[in-house]
């Protein structure tokens, strides 16, 4: 049985390419149809931040990134209920209606099932 | 146990020494290394231009030492290593730059190889990630 993974992204979408290499190490990862889930967590979540204005900061939208994760395969996505609270992100009008967001205690046995954890 | 290595930051970093400490050390305690998986800013310890100062370890001449020593798998992703400049010269001549930083016994090559270590390793352990 192929060894599943969960990839943390912590970084914020705007703060360098970590955000978006995070997510490609994911997609990357659906396409081979191997079991990977991807975890929102601290800055993270601002991914998640609807009406984000890329074109402002003369960058490309990571929207379009995150909205194909389902198209490839991808369906586990979780977000940190504490880090969106913390940044006064409303759970429930994130720009990824399938994330399931999860308290501190579901994140450690989220992590705790998967094989191989990456961080970034 | 067969462990896959992936290394986030740059040359410069501590946690790029302390990987390399670490896959040292697998080898001498008998155990397998199936692949080093470069990413993000860790594509600068393969780059071979960094300058290091005289009184300082060059790390990426010493993983490059180790990596040909051992005739490990080393893989930079070439996505990550596009961005950032560090080209080996197949992709130089592609993109029509003049600066070959990579070389053998590294190679260019795709996020695949990080999935295809991961299914193969017992342990995948991270240097350098947030």
């Amino acid at each position: 049985m192929a060894k599943s993974l969960l990839v943390i992204s912590r970084q914020a979408p705007w703060s360098g390419p970590s955000a978006r290499e995070a997510l490609d190490i994911v997609l990357a990862g659906g396409a081979f149809d191997l079991p990977i889930g991807l975890l929102f967590l601290d800055d993270g979540v601002l991914q998640l931040a609807a009406r984000q204005d890329a074109k402002a900061l003369q960058q490309k939208d990571l929207s379009a990134n995150l909205q194909a994760l389902p198209m490839f395969g991808v369906e586990d996505l979780f977000v940190c209920a504490d880090s969106a609270a913390e940044r006064g992100l409303d759970p429930s009008a994130l720009a990824l209606e399938e994330a399931q967001v999860l308290a501190a205690d579901e994140i450690t046995a989220l992590i705790d099932r998967y094989d191989q954890v990456i961080t970034l | 146990m067969k462990f896959a290595i992936a290394l986030f930051s740059a040359a410069h970093a501590p946690s790029s020494r302390r990987a390399l400490l670490f896959a040292q050390a697998a080898l001498a305690g008998g155990h397998e290394i199936v692949r080093l998986f470069f990413y993000q800013d860790g594509v600068y310890n393969a780059s071979a231009s960094v300058v290091t100062p005289q009184d300082e370890q060059d790390l990426p001449k010493q993983w490059r030492a180790f990596v040909a020593e051992h005739q490990l798998d080393g893989v930079v992703c070439i996505a990550a290593a596009l961005r950032r400049g560090v080209l080996n010269e197949e992709e130089a001549k592609r993109y029509q730059r003049e600066a070959v930083a990579v070389s053998a016994p590294w190679e260019l090559s795709g996020l695949g190889q990080l999935h295809d270590a991961v299914q193969d390793a017992d342990r995948l352990i991270c240097f350098g990630g947030a």
